[in-house]
């Protein structure tokens, strides 16, 4: 198979996440598009490795998992807090930190 | 022990005093903070003994001895320290220094006795008799300069002692802005003979003197008229005479110690012993010596017409260092000094008879509400009468030696100067006039209710005020309490008032003309280099012109009794015929007036424009203004970014990553 279409699949999934990112405002849909672009960028590391033939794509694509794991639990601990405290889960509400 | 020993226990002793008492002075019991600076000050007396005997000691030519403690900065040719100078005129200084402030110490126990600043009073009192014998003792014009600025704060300290009053603010302060201009004089001079001479010690500019000026070479004339500057603004002679009368505001004992005795003659004291120098540049001793003069029979007039007691007392303080200043200046080196020892004298027992008086008038300072207290308080009365004596130069009194001594000097020096002596016995007239009228207004005719009341036994009580102004005070935030002392009830006022009145009425056995000169030939070896040593009235001529002055003051005192005992009529008619002339005197020659105008409203207007014009429009609005101005208005475009809204950032974030890709692409293609 040719790496390029693998590389056109990640791209495609990463346009769709950044999309998401942009337009969507509950923050947990903003997580699930981050998820996304993190994923395309996982896939594309991947078939590099492939491509390539060594390991460190792959290696590396775990790590990226790794961070994406803890940035998710620090990102729903933000929304559980938002919840708990009974501010609107809406992204273009929470601007208080303006210049 | 050497001489130069016994001259740093000088200064020991007093530093010691204000240390003690500054740092325990609020464990020290009633009195003994007094008693501890009184001790201090005749350790220092008992210290200028030693120095006295130990010069005595020594051969004619060695009397001069330098020791330095440590030095300050030493280069290949020039080198400058913590230095003294024993020699016979820094000996003299110190005994008469510490002999009358030890009396006036003692005085001053019973004098502050309740006061609540009491401790804060000896302290400052302690400092001032340090500062004013390390400006005697001083070497060079480094340790003069610091001892004269020290004199200079001593003073505004003690004359606004009591701060909450308004009146005594304001005269410290003009005495410290005045004295300041007479620093600024004596450090400049310094520069000057720095600059020439090379050399900061009197020995080095005294020698280098001959060698480096012509006489009445500019820059001599130049840096003796700023010497000059800074002796008339410490001294108080026209035309920087107007703080002294105002330091009235300070205790009686400060102002017997301070403007009577000590610090006022600090100018006189300076002038002699720049004598080479003065020499040297004949001008700058003839501008002295007319100033002096001028001084004299200013202040004499003045004090005819003054109501206020201590004033006309410091009036009197004025003219008296004119004769010493016109004395130094024209080489009668020895009468000077003489008079200053009895000046220093009768004085003090002046002032401290005044003290006395006032505390029986519970806090009021004016004679006219004064009278008859002979009977009420006679010990006062005789020792004040003796003083007045003594300031008249009634025969064979102290100030009968003194003063007339100084005149005929003059008169021998011929030309210019006898026109000097003719105004200085026209002023000895005055002075005896003067002298009298407190004593006759004070103490005879009929008592006053606060006289009455004390020959029963119950001194006055006033409500507390200010006894210039007549506003009330109270007495519990610190001003004289309610406590006014009088002579007659208080050994230690009696203790210090009686040998002054002894040396006032003998003192003049030290210098009678033709029997035993003692204080001419004591400062012989530090006046043996004057070109004047050898001008010098005859004995004869001496006890004419002695006796000339006595008939004058006997004249005076009569005149006295005249008007004020036998014919008191007369006063007023005399004060209506010559109403201009009483209203200008009593105005004191509108010198305040003059200088208020002169001076104070330009500074304050300057002071005022400072403010408003320069500080807050110019510096704040604009300087500070503007820079903060400059940064809010830049930094508001850089703030616009900063929205706060999520999905914007996250925008900008794609599109900049976005830009960095596309870029990459296109450039390596």
């Amino acid at each position: 198979m040719d790496v390029a279409w693998f590389l056109v699949l990640s791209v495609f999934i990463f346009c769709i996440g950044i999309a998401g990112v942009l337009t969507r405002r509950n923050p947990l849909v903003v997580l699930l598009c981050l998820e996304l672009m993190l994923n395309a960028g996982n896939l594309a590391l991947v078939a590099f490795a492939r491509m390539h033939g060594g390991a460190a794509g792959q290696v590396f694509a775990l790590i990226v998992m790794v961070i994406a794991a803890c940035e998710v639990v620090i990102g729903l601990g933000i929304i559980v807090a938002l919840y708990r405290r009974r501010l609107p889960i809406d992204v273009d509400e929470l601007s208080e930190l303006r210049g | 022990m050497s001489a130069t020993s016994y001259g740093w226990l000088v200064l020991a002793f007093p530093l010691a005093g204000c240390i003690v008492v500054s740092l325990l002075w609020d464990r020290l019991p009633g009195r003994l903070s007094g008693w501890i600076a009184s001790g201090a000050i005749f350790g220092a007396f008992l210290s200028s003994i030693g120095m006295f005997v130990k010069i005595q000691d020594r051969p004619e030519e060695a009397k001069s001895l330098v020791d330095t403690a440590w030095t300050y900065a030493a280069t290949a040719d020039f080198k400058v320290g913590l230095t003294i100078l024993v020699d016979p005129l820094s000996v003299f200084m110190c005994l008469v220094v510490s002999g009358v402030s030890f009396l006036i110490h003692v005085y001053s126990v019973a004098y502050m006795t309740g006061d609540r600043g009491s401790s804060r009073y000896f302290a400052y009192l302690n400092y001032f008799v340090l500062s004013m014998l390390l400006l005697v003792l001083a070497g060079n014009f480094v340790i003069l300069i610091i001892g004269w600025a020290f004199v200079g704060a001593a003073s505004y300290l003690l004359i606004s002692f009591w701060y909450r009053r308004s009146t005594a603010t304001y005269a410290g302060i003009k005495a410290f802005v005045i004295n300041v201009i007479g620093d600024v004089g004596l450090v400049i001079a310094a520069f000057l003979l720095l600059d020439k001479t090379g050399s900061l010690d009197y020995a080095g500019i005294f020698g280098a003197a001959d060698n480096v000026f012509r006489v009445d070479d500019g820059t001599l004339v130049a840096a003796c008229l700023l010497i000059l500057l800074g002796a008339f603004a410490k001294s108080a002679q026209l035309p920087l005479h107007t703080w002294l009368p105002d330091a009235m505001e300070g205790p009686t004992p400060v102002s017997a110690l301070i403007h009577a005795a000590t610090m006022v003659t600090a100018g006189v004291y300076l002038i002699a012993r720049m004598h080479p120098l003065f020499e040297m540049a004949p001008t700058a001793a003839d501008i002295s010596a007319v100033i002096g003069t001028a001084t004299l029979l200013f202040a004499a007039t003045v004090a005819v017409v003054t109501t206020d007691l201590k004033r006309i007392i410091a009036y009197s303080t004025i003219s008296q260092i004119g004769y010493m200043v016109l004395g130094v200046s024209i080489a009668a080196y020895g009468p000077g000094m003489f008079h200053l020892m009895t000046h220093a004298f009768f004085k003090a027992l002046l002032f401290m008879g005044a003290g006395s008086v006032i505390g029986a008038m519970s806090g009021l300072q004016s004679i006219d509400r004064m009278g008859g207290f002979r009977r009420a308080m006679p010990f006062t009365f005789v020792t004040f009468t003796i003083g007045a004596l003594a300031l008249s130069g009634f025969p064979f009194t102290a100030g009968f030696f003194s003063k007339d001594e100084i005149l005929g000097f003059a008169i021998a020096r011929g030309g210019g100067y006898v026109v000097l002596a003719v105004i200085g016995y026209a002023a000895a007239f005055l002075t005896a006039f003067y002298a009298f009228r407190m004593v006759f207004r004070v103490f005879f005719r009929n008592p006053v209710p606060e006289a009455r009341e004390l020959e029963h036994g119950h001194p006055a009580h006033h409500e507390p005020q200010n006894p210039a102004t007549g506003e009330p005070e109270d007495p519990d935030v610190g001003f004289p309490g309610p406590e006014h002392v009088i002579a007659e009830r208080s050994w230690p006022m009696k203790a210090a008032m009686a040998p002054l009145a002894l040396l006032a009425l003998l003192a003049g056995v030290l210098q009678v003309p033709g029997i035993d000169e003692a204080v001419d030939k004591f400062l012989e070896p530090t006046f043996a280099d004057s070109r004047y040593a050898d001008v010098h009235p005859s004995t004869g001529t001496e006890w004419i012109e002695l006796g000339i002055g006595g008939l004058l003051a006997l004249a005076a005192i009569a005149l006295a009794y005249f008007i004020y005992i036998q014919r008191r009529e007369l006063r007023l008619v005399i004060r209506e015929r010559f109403d201009a002339v009483h209203s200008f005197l009593f105005h004191k020659w509108y010198f305040d007036e003059l200088y208020d105008l002169l001076v104070t409203r330009p500074f304050a207007a300057m002071g005022r424009f400072g403010r408003n014009v320069v500080e807050t429009d110019f510096v704040q609005g604009t300087i500070v203004g503007g820079a903060t101005g400059v940064v809010r208005v830049g930094s508001s475009f850089a703030r616009a970014i900063q929205t706060g809204y999520l999905r914007g950032y996250a925008l900008l974030l794609a599109l900049g990553v976005a830009a960095l890709a596309l870029y990459f692409l296109i450039s390596s293609s």
